[in-house]
């Protein structure tokens, strides 16, 4: 018997912000305007984590500057009832889900609280043991197929994570059990100081998934069109009973893995700069420019409401009041041990 | 179905007698039949020997989108059954052998047990892990570990070990009502006992230990197969006046402190048994617990009893020295009251059987 496959690619929006019209996915004006608003609102909300970890006002963060369409373009994709489960980087692909930042802000501030999501939202705490939620999402998947409620799962990973037993084994059982769910690869190029090349001896990421007997896609990472299209399609087909899909996203981390990380140290300043005109940001402002939605009046008050939602977030986020230490004891189980309850008693 | 708890204590003796096996397979039936969330994956859960019996008929009864078998990867299966746990399911998941577990010990204590912590008291994760612990017969190493005190370290988890085939349905029942995390451990030498078992749905509870026999000299603190070794010796010491208490752990972690040190407080004397390595071990726990809190009635220093800091040797000449025997533990209760006892002319055998009895027939 002889297999074959090919390596699916997609992109659509180049970098000097030229669309291929014959691909392009239909999005009116507003659309575009509001995933526009999204990436600059995460930017914004990045940027403050950053400023906010180096004041020690939150703990160590990981930054996913350069990674917003990947984020953003998938999650649009997602209704709110699908079931998401992100790594530690995807904080726009919460942002973009209507998770409020505040919440986002007391959890890398190290209270548990900040991880409860408000209800009717399907989306999970970060993970930040590495590929881990992978099985999680196979999970979710094979519960909804159960139930019959035509809810999606999705997860989000790294270049890193799909050396994970965890990767081989959750993308396994979602083919052999045709699961609704959505597998995607944020391929950063970098896991920490490990770079792409020494990760996997593939081609791409996205062919993995066909030895597991479903598709995979390499998408443009940075090309937010590129992303939703490929995504609502996985969507689409998993929704419909066609299984899974793994949708690698081909981007860039400009930053370091974490602020507990120093890039500089393991690779060139030159990668990082061949990047820059690379922007997923840039190429959509173009776009736009050229489709007359962008001009310098309508930045200026993007960035200040942005501005203006992340201070607010912030302001919140700092007048709540710290857990309490009982917490700690209330949580672990959802009923407490008698033992718990003494400790919790004495504490 | 919490709510619902409808509790029903193991009977004296022969109004419904049937095996361990049959009690799990019962439970397991009635829960799937109560609650359409619960489903029971597993690496053989429909397969013809179905985990040693106990998933038998349960796929024809229920479909193969309740009773079915995965592919060999144990992390990624336990993940599976995590996240369908969080949203909403209460997944059974079957191990034929405890040591496959621990090819998913990072899902258990990494996500498992961590899931409703992290999540701020928001999901919880209903999950019950069925381990079997095998014993004899040439299982050795690698097939006949019991990892109930790594398990039970563990905070979020809970450790459950029965001895009946009662206390099998209603603590497996009581496992799928848990919202937390639950290893189920279940003794392979257990499987052929016979006792008596309610008919219908019925639920025990979790952390309460089971006083087996009463007695006013010593107490013995055991569970599963040393239960039922510690039962024999305290016939067997009627006759030399010694009236033994045994205490019967129920479930491992949350631990009955109060049952045990009200035991200890009668007797004033203990001998723990563990049926896993005592060194660090759960009996170690337990005689920690009676010397902090129950030091006052102790008229005697505690003994442990229990598997010595080796691998289990895979030999029948090997294992039948590794198992703690009927002889060692009347030594040891004899030790500790202080009195001299011959346990050959008690009766008591000095060296463990390689089976439990003659149903009990490799290969597995």
């Amino acid at each position: 018997m002889t297999a074959s496959f090919e390596v699916k690619s997609l992109s659509i929006l180049n970098e000097k912000g030229e669309a291929d019209e014959t691909l392009m996915p239909s999005l009116p004006d507003d659309d575009i305007k509001r995933i526009f608003e999204l990436m600059v609102l995460s930017r914004t909300f990045d940027e403050a984590a950053l400023s906010l970890q180096r004041e020690g006002r939150i703990g160590t963060y990981a930054s996913m500057l350069g990674q917003e369409a990947s984020q953003i373009g998938s999650a649009l994709a997602f209704e709110k009832s699908d079931w998401i489960f992100p790594s530690f980087r995807e904080m726009a692909v919460y942002i973009t889900m209507g998770y409020p930042m505040y919440m986002l802000l007391q959890y890398w501030s190290g209270d548990e609280r900040g991880a409860r999501a408000p209800a009717g939202l399907n989306i999970f705490p970060v993970c930040v043991p590495v590929g881990t939620q992978i099985p999680h999402a196979v999970g979710a998947s094979m519960a909804a197929k159960y139930k019959g409620d035509k809810a999606v799962a999705c997860c989000y990973f790294g270049d890193g994570g799909t050396s994970k037993g965890d990767f081989h084994e959750g993308l396994n059982m979602a083919g052999v059990f045709k699961l609704p769910v959505v597998f995607i690869c944020q391929n950063n190029q970098w896991a920490i100081s490990v770079p792409r090349r020494r990760q996997s001896a593939s081609k791409t990421l996205s062919q993995k998934a066909y030895s597991y007997g479903f598709e995979g896609i390499q998408v443009d990472g940075n090309d937010v069109f590129a992303v939703y299209k490929a995504t609502s399609e996985a969507v689409r087909k998993a929704r419909g009973g066609g299984g899974p899909t793994l949708i690698e996203c081909f981007t860039y981390r400009m930053s370091d893995h974490t602020t507990a990380d120093d890039s500089s140290k393991y690779r060139s300043n030159e990668e990082v700069e061949s990047w820059k005109p690379k922007d997923p940001l840039l190429r959509l402002k173009l776009f736009m420019e050229k489709k007359g939605l962008w001009n310098e009046q309508y930045q200026k008050g993007v960035e200040e409401k942005s501005k203006t939602a992340v201070e607010q977030a912030i302001r919140k986020a700092e007048s709540l009041s710290p857990p309490e230490p009982a917490d700690m004891f209330r949580y672990a189980l959802k009923s407490p041990t008698p033992r718990q309850a003494k400790e919790m008693e004495d504490f | 179905m919490r709510n619902n708890h409808n509790k029903k204590e193991c009977g004296p003796k022969g109004k419904r007698l049937i095996t361990f096996t049959a009690a799990i397979n019962e439970a397991l039936i009635e829960c799937m039949e109560k609650d359409p969330g619960v489903f029971v994956m597993g690496l053989g859960a429909p397969d013809p020997k179905g985990v040693f019996g106990t998933t038998l008929g349960l796929q024809k009864r229920f479909g193969t989108g309740r009773v079915f078998d995965m592919p060999i990867s144990e992390n990624a299966m336990t993940g599976v059954a995590i996240g369908a746990a969080i949203s909403g399911m209460r997944p059974v998941m079957a191990h034929q052998r405890a040591d496959f577990v621990l090819m998913a010990m990072d899902q258990i204590v990494n996500s498992a047990a961590k899931w409703h912590y992290m999540y701020g008291g928001q999901a919880s994760v209903p999950l019950t892990i069925r381990t079997v612990v095998g014993r004899g017969w040439g299982q050795g190493p690698q097939h006949s570990q019991n990892f109930q005190a790594l398990f039970a370290q563990v905070p979020g988890l809970k450790v459950v070990a029965p001895t009946t085939p009662c206390e099998a349905k209603g603590l497996l029942t009581a496992s799928i009502e848990e919202n937390n995390p639950v290893i189920f451990v279940e003794h392979r030498w257990l499987s052929n006992q016979m006792g008596d078992v309610p008919e219908g749905y019925y639920s025990m509870p979790l952390g309460k230990a089971n006083v087996m026999r009463k007695g006013s000299d010593i107490t013995v603190v055991a569970s599963m197969d040393m239960a039922l070794e510690a039962m024999v010796v305290a016939d067997g010491l009627l006759s030399s006046g010694i009236s033994v208490e045994v205490v019967n752990l129920r479930t491992v972690k949350p631990l009955d402190a109060e049952t045990i040190l009200g035991s200890v407080a009668k007797t004033g004397r203990l001998v723990v048994m563990d049926s896993s390595w005592y060194e660090f071990g759960v009996s170690a726990e337990i005689a920690a617990v009676v010397a902090e809190k129950g030091f006052d009635s102790l008229k005697a220093k505690v003994r442990r009893l229990g598997l010595p800091s080796v691998p289990t040797p895979t030999s029948p000449a090997l294992a039948g020295h590794y198992y703690p025997s009927e002889a060692d533990i009347c030594l040891a209760i004899g030790d500790v009251l202080g009195v001299r006892l011959n346990p050959r002319k008690l009766g008591f055998k000095d060296v463990v059987g390689d089976v439990p009895d003659e149903y009990f027939k490799g290969p597995f």
